[in-house]
């Protein structure tokens, strides 16, 4: 099994909180070099702590400085303006937001942008374009693995780093035996997609379509 | 266009490109995230500021009083707008409670104020500073204790709460087989995934809104109504809509707060509601209560059938139609249907994906499959014997096409039905309980006036400009396919500009009846369109051809773009109906078949194959249409196995108001699903022989799953959702 990345990530990404800022994370303790600096300790309790981050979105290296309140997902939409990268529920109970950082997929709304210092960020829009889409995205299309869209992007990102995780070997709630290999099945496929709701239910078509990907050689 | 005999053959019948399964044309712009939705608009004038909504903490009573002090001290709050310093506000046509609460209070989470920032961190922060002094009123909010004392509602139209042919009392009374039963569907939630949200920017006093609906020129009005302002000064841009199944059909408070919010700010402003405020703020399927009866002779012929329905709003709002399909779908010559609805102050009820329908045959048709368990009848065949080609309370009336017999045998056949063993809780496969269940689908074929513009120019493209909305139905590739047959032009010389209050009114999306009536007046456009042609190029209307880009007629052929080459060509028309739907009723069919097991030890359900046959008329697009029913198909599963709005009885809320507490199907609760569609043309319902489609593939799955969940254990639940709570004490021995 491949040792899991996103505990070094959550070590190495903390932000030192002044006074007034909340600390995040329950590691905030054990800061590092590379941690953002805040620009102006918030001394009064009505200017919002800001900070600046600097991260590559999409092989772009993209710096900004943020109130630390926002989020990783805000930072892309309201900031860079790459609004592929939906907001459904703002709470990690959606999926529609999920982009995938240093190759693992996760809810951009339960991160905050600050905790992303040199992190590489890949969103819908740096899979591909309208003219050369990513194969999962023409898989989707192709299958129709869509309706309204406004999951699709999250649902996408999802699928191509499920296959990636199925790959390394990362077992899910439904593989039954540890100790091998989980294999590409239908069961794998939709257990590791469950975070990702598609209220038009076009969740038949999405497993076509990642089907299809799947069982391209790589 | 007046459509008002049924069609004869016209150019779409050349199924060039109508009726091909074409992917979405807007599919490469939604799967790479280049679609922009309301709340993205970045390059449109001035940075907008953010609007945060305040709701309201109690469901009735009225604000004692409101400090805005501290929140309006925070940093960055331009403005706080509540209901003090709006000024007047109106009441739009299609909602019933306020969109901006105060000082009374109507329901649960009602808006009562709007903190406008110059960032959403800063708009969400201060909002938590609005502080709000309540006082409480009581109200009532359990729909099963005010069913005595609910009242009969004003009819609308056909839709009386009263309906009654015949002597039912007493063919039922005189039945030899009956079933008296009751059913209960709970609240429910659209959910859809894109909150409510729009963006407003005022030039002067017009104001243009960014938003996210799918009635363009219901809530353009509404706008104006609520603001004060002249219709023609609101402009409604819509073209992507991130789902709506009736949640988006109406304004709603985002809208009306991003609007005085940026009238308060001077700033365009935006406001994305947020998620944990959308149960109680906005609208939602509401529950009801079915009593059914139904009569039979020993033959499986009914002689009477009576459903009565009680559900509840708020004062002026309007009762859950659940016996809708009852008056229609099966025959019988002794007939009632009764609407009663209670006051409730819970937050207010509305139209979810086939309002009526929906949960009337999540009832109906589980109360047909256990009269056919007392007839000893196979549940198709006891159906089958009960078809009617009349509408029942008018049997002068034939429906315009009906192959409801034809979708059953059809699905019956294709799933294997025959194996399934009519005798309960007998199939075993390991822990597993595994049952077959079925159930008819349903739903009436509604025609609306609908318009379009469509421009021709140089280069041969055409333009279609109408203000109908794709909310994930796939309105923008079935209308290029129209004007691409219509005009004898590929697909790709097609462009489609929808959701727009500019364009000219269409039907809109609802009530499955976008499709259908929406690509209606595409085709009257382009009738139009065709003759200014001809006219220009000289042609004899009469018998030109458009094809391959080309227009013929006799030896002589030239470019359709030609007739544009000195300036665009114009055309613009309606769709308007006749008394067809009148003298023929007209209605869409299916059978829904389901499989399931049944964990013998734990109760969990888990669904293994769904299978739908349509009847609906022309299908316009197989691909797009298939993709309608896998998702109502989902929904109903939503339907029969988790959702439900819990309601707080003492308090009057939705208790689990966010995406984790109501839950929806996710990719582990759905297997394959098939779906078949029957061959089928309606020259009753539009010159394009289309019905609609959406809201059919709902109706009725939730009771086949309960169906099949009775198969496979032998329990009967009557209320929804079959949660495994209702089961495990009942369960079979493992």
């Amino acid at each position: 099994m491949r040792k899991p990345s996103a505990f070094e990530m959550s070590r190495r990404n903390l932000l030192i909180g002044t006074a007034t800022s909340v600390a995040i994370g329950a590691t905030s303790a054990q800061a590092q070099n590379s941690v953002p600096q805040p620009l102006a300790a918030a001394t009064a309790a009505d200017a919002p702590a800001m900070a600046t981050v600097s991260f590559n979105v999409n092989g772009e290296v993209r710096a900004l400085k943020l109130d630390t309140r926002t989020t990783l997902l805000d930072a892309l939409r309201e900031h860079l303006h790459l609004t592929g990268t939906k907001k459904g529920c703002d709470h990690g109970q959606c999926g529609a937001c999920a982009v995938i950082v240093g190759g693992q997929r996760i809810n951009s709304c339960l991160t905050l942008a600050v905790m992303h210092e040199g992190d590489s960020v890949t969103t819908i829009e740096g899979l591909g374009t309208p003219e050369h889409m990513h194969p999962m995205q023409a898989a989707f299309v192709k299958h129709d693995g869509f309706q309204c869209g406004y999951c699709t992007p999250g649902q996408i990102c999802s699928a191509v780093a499920v296959l990636d995780e199925i790959k390394a070997g990362i077992p899910s709630h439904v593989t039954d035996d540890l100790n091998v290999a989980p294999e590409l099945t239908n069961a794998e496929l939709r257990e590791r997609m469950s975070g990702n709701i598609c209220r038009c239910g076009a969740y038949s078509n999405i497993a076509e379509a990642i089907t299809e990907i799947a069982g391209r050689p790589a | 266009m007046k459509f008002d005999t049924p069609a004869t053959t016209n150019p779409i019948d050349q199924l060039k490109i109508i009726g091909h399964a074409t992917s979405r044309i807007d599919g490469p712009l939604k799967t790479t995230g280049k679609a922009t939705y309301a709340y993205e608009w970045h390059d449109v004038g001035s940075r907008p500021a953010y609007g945060y909504i305040v709701g309201s903490a109690i469901a009735k009573g009225r604000i004692a009083s409101i400090d805005l002090s501290r929140a309006k001290a925070a940093p960055g709050v331009m403005a706080i707008v509540t209901a003090e310093n709006a000024g007047k506000l109106g009441k739009g046509n299609y909602n019933t409670a306020k969109l901006l609460g105060g000082p009374e209070i109507d329901h649960y989470h009602q808006a009562v104020a709007v903190v406008v920032a110059e960032t959403f961190e800063q708009a969400r922060a201060a909002a938590q500073l609005v502080q709000v002094s309540y006082s409480a009123a009581k109200g009532s909010f359990d729909l099963a204790a005010g069913r005595d004392g609910a009242a009969k509602p004003p009819g609308r139209g056909d839709n009386q709460p009263d309906t009654n042919v015949g002597d039912f009392p007493g063919a039922f009374a005189a039945a030899p087989v009956q079933l008296d039963a009751t059913y209960t569907t709970p609240d429910q939630a659209h959910a859809m995934m894109e909150p409510h949200a729009s963006m407003a920017a005022w030039d002067g006093d017009k104001l243009t809104l960014w938003t996210s609906n799918q009635m363009i020129a219901w809530t353009t009005g509404d706008v104006a109504k609520t603001l004060g302002l002249p219709k023609e000064n609101v402009r409604l841009i819509s073209p992507f809509i991130g789902g709506g199944f009736g949640g988006k059909l109406f304004l709603r408070s985002d809208a009306v707060l991003a609007a005085l919010g940026a009238r308060a700010a001077n700033r365009p402003v935006k406001v994305a509601m947020q998620r944990p405020l959308m149960f109680n703020n906005t609208t939602h399927r509401p529950a009801t209560i079915q009593r059914i009866r139904i009569g039979a002779n020993r033959d499986g012929k009914i002689t009477a059938i009576g459903h009565e329905s009680w559900s509840g709003n708020l004062p002026e709002g309007r009762p859950e139609t659940a016996v809708q399909q009852t008056r229609l779908l099966y025959a019988g010559e002794n007939r009632m249907t009764a609407l009663r609805l209670a006051m409730l102050d819970l937050p207010e009820g509305n139209a979810m994906r086939a309002p009526g329908e929906a949960p009337g045959m999540m009832a109906l048709e589980i109360a047909m499959d256990e009269m056919a368990e007392r007839l000893n009848l196979d549940p198709v065949e006891f159906r089958a014997r009960n078809d009617t080609q009349v509408d029942p309370e008018h049997p002068g009336r034939p429906f315009s096409r009906r192959q409801l017999v034809a979708c059953m045998k059809t699905g019956a056949e294709r799933f294997g039905w025959s194996a399934r063993n009519a005798e309960p809780g007998k199939r075993r496969e390991g822990r597993w309980l595994v049952g077959m269940g079925m159930a008819a689908a349903f739903r009436n074929n509604l025609l609306m006036k609908s318009g379009a513009r469509v421009r021709l120019d140089r280069s041969g493209t055409v333009t279609v400009e109408t203000d109908m909305t794709d909310i994930g139905t796939g309105s923008y590739t079935i209308i290029a396919q129209t004007a691409a047959e219509m005009m004898g032009l590929p697909l790709e010389k097609v462009v489609v500009r929808l959701g727009d209050s500019s364009f000219p009114v269409s039907a809109g999306s609802g009530g499955q009846f976008g499709a259908n009536n929406s690509t209606s007046g595409v085709y009257a456009a382009c009738v139009k369109l065709r003759e200014a042609v001809a006219q220009k190029l000289g042609f004899n209307s009469a018998d030109v051809a458009f094809s391959d880009g080309q227009v013929s007629s006799g030896n002589r052929s030239v470019p359709l773009g030609q007739a544009a080459s000195d300036s665009e060509l114009i055309a613009e028309d309606s769709i308007e109906y006749g008394d067809l739907a009148k003298t023929h009723q007209q209605s869409t069919f299916g059978a829904h078949f389901v499989e399931l097991g049944v964990d013998v030890a734990t109760a969990e359900i888990r669904v293994r194959r769904m299978l739908a046959v349509c009847a609906a008329g022309r299908v316009l697009n197989p691909k797009t249409a298939r993709s309608q029913v896998i998702g109502a198909m989902t929904m109903g599963v939503g339907a029969a196995l988790m959702e439900e709005l819990a309601v707080d009885k003492r308090t009057g809320f939705f208790v689990n108001h966010d995406l984790a507490g109501y839950e929806v199907p996710v990719h582990a609760d759905i297997p394959h699903q098939d779906t078949i569609f029957l061959d089928e043309t309606d020259p009753m319902s539009s010159p394009m022989k289309a019905k609609g489609i959406g809201e059919l593939g709902l109706c009725g799955v939730a009771a086949a799953l309960a169906n099949a969940i009775y198969n496979a254990t032998g329990i009967r639940v009557r209320d929804y959702p079959i949660t495994l709570d209702k089961l495990l004490h009942r369960m079979p021995d493992a």
